[in-house]
């Protein structure tokens, strides 16, 4: 938890790079610190007020504004449940109740053993195939509450090192908001988004 | 009338499986337009953009041509695409994202070149991970033929793209708030004036704010032109709109349309009606910050910007929610108030305050606590985040976000008074 690995540095300078002025990477660099310790710690913090040139409480204020920077331990696998309005007129709340109930951890909580945390999320834009959850930010429409307890026991006991997102919709979703068509090669490994610029997106199944 | 008019969802529509890759983007005419825009000045674009009567598909339908002409004359000026995608209700920036990542670069470079811009930033919401993987590729990608960095197309023209994960936080949606974050700050709005991004934007610099769906509109505006554009559309509603529909429908989705169809039409023939043995009760025509429709009133009514703000509410980003007569009112106003609540930024008193109070009282309604002076104090709340309850709004806050959290409460007073009274008397929910 101590200092970012050199890689990481590496990485956070590629990214303040590509924009005008260093302060504009403090989100992407929280997503790295994220990545680094499993959650954003203190030391994360300070890693990143270092890499753009501005004071750790000035990194606090950015991070405590937005809720996908998890400032407590957080388990493997983040369960966010949409309870917005669409999702909640077809069933939202009960998936989510599902959730908690098969995880045994409240929303807002992690479990004991860090291995999932539950989470009421606001609209994920999955309103045409609500009620929707995601899993360490990778989707899955059309859910009911039977899915999603089978979703929660699946991640238990497969304990897969990489979220993907077809993966997920198969086994446990329903109707879509709309086609998916298209094959996703990428998933998530941690509670924060996959995404390749912050090297934080593998490939699913273990190969390129 | 009802069949899709298709133009920004065309190509996904034809080649399902592969319509995010650049060869098919490549196979099916693309970047020719960017590639024309590129020779073209700034003051042709501008015109041409202004003669389409493209309206940003962000939620404010204002002008695209109008505010690119607002743009301040000092350079550098930034292109910043909104793709914070939040409003509860609207999935339809996430399609395009997904779908047809290419189109939406091509209208990139065609918005840069008009607007004399050299960087470009995408800000999509952090929790659209698969859309963002899917922009990232594709603006890859477009460094890779040429088509962005420098001497884009062969020309002397340089354009930089970076893609910008949000954090999770609606009012990031909100312009000034996403130029605040873009900047590594608190994603709070700033005040207009002096912060309007054409003239005082990202680093303080002009700035053009452009929604997915409009930037997805332009490759179609200078291949058809704008006659055609404006041919597919309806009088001052030019060009196609998506409509994301969700709730008690049996057939949800986004759907790309002409304006000037009827509620009904839309709900009852495009969205395939209700469910079997289920009645419309009342529908969100514009987003969750969209005062509420009733089929006795508004059912008959086209589906036009200017009608739409005739009956009081507005088309926003496009979101349609329908609920049917199994629905509880005070229940589904509680949860989009709760919604602004929680996505308050806290810098007004109104809202911040406000919202809270709002979620509170409509919940001890709910659950059977509520008072017979509940309806009056949550008008009377209302009041003052919105002064006199209009719609269009009047402003007591920085942003629109406090009385975007009025619209459901005019709606279940105005509409719904006997369902919350019988909440209060029954001492319980009449649906629970």
């Amino acid at each position: 938890m101590s200092r970012w690995r050199q890689k990481t540095r590496e990485r956070a300078r590629q990214i303040i790079a590509t924009y005008p002025e260093k302060r504009s990477a403090v989100m992407p660099l929280l997503y790295l610190a994220m990545a680094e310790d499993g959650y954003l710690t203190e030391e994360g913090m300070a890693e990143v007020a270092d890499q753009v040139g501005i004071t750790p409480a000035q990194v606090l204020s950015a991070a405590s504004f937005y809720t996908m920077y998890k400032r407590e331990p957080t388990g493997k696998y983040l369960i966010s449940c949409c309870t917005s309005i669409s999702c909640m007129l077809l069933g939202g709340d009960d998936v989510l109740h599902a959730v908690e109930d098969e995880a045994g951890v409240p929303h807002g909580e992690t479990d004991s053993a860090g291995v999932l945390s539950v989470e009421h999320a606001e609209c994920i834009g999955a309103c045409g195939g609500a009620p929707a959850l995601q899993v360490n930010y990778e989707l899955v429409e059309g859910v009911t509450p039977e899915k999603a307890r089978q979703l929660v026991q699946w991640l238990r006991t497969a304990h897969p090192d990489v979220i993907g997102t077809d993966e997920l919709q198969n086994l446990f979703g329903g109707n879509p908001s709309f086609d998916w068509a298209i094959r996703e090669d990428l998933g998530a490994i941690g509670p924060y988004p996959a995404f390749s610029p912050l090297g934080t997106a593998a490939p699913v199944g273990g190969e390129e | 009338m009802t069949a899709q008019t298709r133009l920004v969802t065309k190509r996904m529509v034809d080649h399902p499986t592969d319509s995010h890759t650049l060869k098919r983007y490549m196979a099916t005419g693309g970047y020719k337009q960017a590639r024309k825009a590129v020779r073209m000045t700034r003051d042709e674009l501008v015109e041409m953009v202004k003669a389409s009567g493209l309206l940003g598909r962000g939620g404010a339908a204002f002008s695209a041509g109008l505010k690119w002409s607002f743009l301040a004359p000092a350079r550098p000026a930034y292109l910043v695409v909104n793709a914070d995608e939040s409003e509860p209700g609207t999935f339809k920036d996430r399609q395009l994202l997904e779908r047809d990542p290419h189109q939406l670069v091509e209208g990139i470079i065609i918005t840069a070149v008009a607007n004399e811009v050299h960087h470009a930033f995408v800000y999509i919401r952090g929790e659209y991970a698969k859309p963002a993987r899917r922009v990232q590729k594709a603006v890859e990608e477009a460094y890779q033929k040429g088509y962005l960095g420098d001497k884009i197309f062969g020309t002397d023209y340089d354009l930089e793209v970076t893609v910008h994960l949000g954090g999770g936080a609606y009012i990031c949606g909100e312009e000034t708030a996403l130029l605040n974050s873009l900047e590594g700050l608190r994603g709070e709005p700033r005040l207009k004036p002096p912060y309007f991004p054409a003239a005082m934007g990202l680093y303080n610099k002009p700035t053009i704010v452009n929604n997915v769906e409009t930037l997805s509109n332009l490759p179609h505006i200078l291949e058809g032109g704008v006659d055609g554009f404006k041919a597919l559309g309806h009088a001052a509603d030019t060009g196609t709109f998506l409509f994301s529909i969700s709730g008690h429908v049996r057939k949800p989705g986004n759907y790309e349309l002409a304006h000037g169809l009827t509620w009904r039409e839309l709900i009852f023939e495009v969205a395939g009606g209700l469910r079997e043995g289920r009645d419309l009760k009342t529908w969100i025509p514009g987003g969750a910050s969209a005062p509420w429709f009733v089929p006795d009133d508004h059912l008959e009514l086209p589906i036009t910007k200017d009608d739409t703000a005739k009956a009081g509410s507005m088309l926003g980003s496009g979101a349609v929610v329908v609920m049917d007569d199994t629905t509880c009112v005070v229940r589904a106003a509680e949860r989009i108030v709760r919604f602004f609540s929680h996505e308050s930024c806290g810098q007004c008193t109104p809202c911040r305050e406000g919202t809270t109070w709002l979620e509170m009282i409509l919940h001890r309604i709910e659950t059977g606590q509520g008072r017979d002076v509940d309806i009056d104090l949550l008008l009377d709340v209302s009041d003052n985040i919105s002064v006199g309850l209009d719609w269009p709004p009047k402003m007591t806050t920085i942003c629109p976000l406090g009385p975007s959290a009025v619209s459901p409460i005019i709606s279940i007073t105005k509409y719904f008074k006997g369902e919350i009274q019988s909440h209060i008397q029954r001492g319980s929910c009449p649906f629970a």
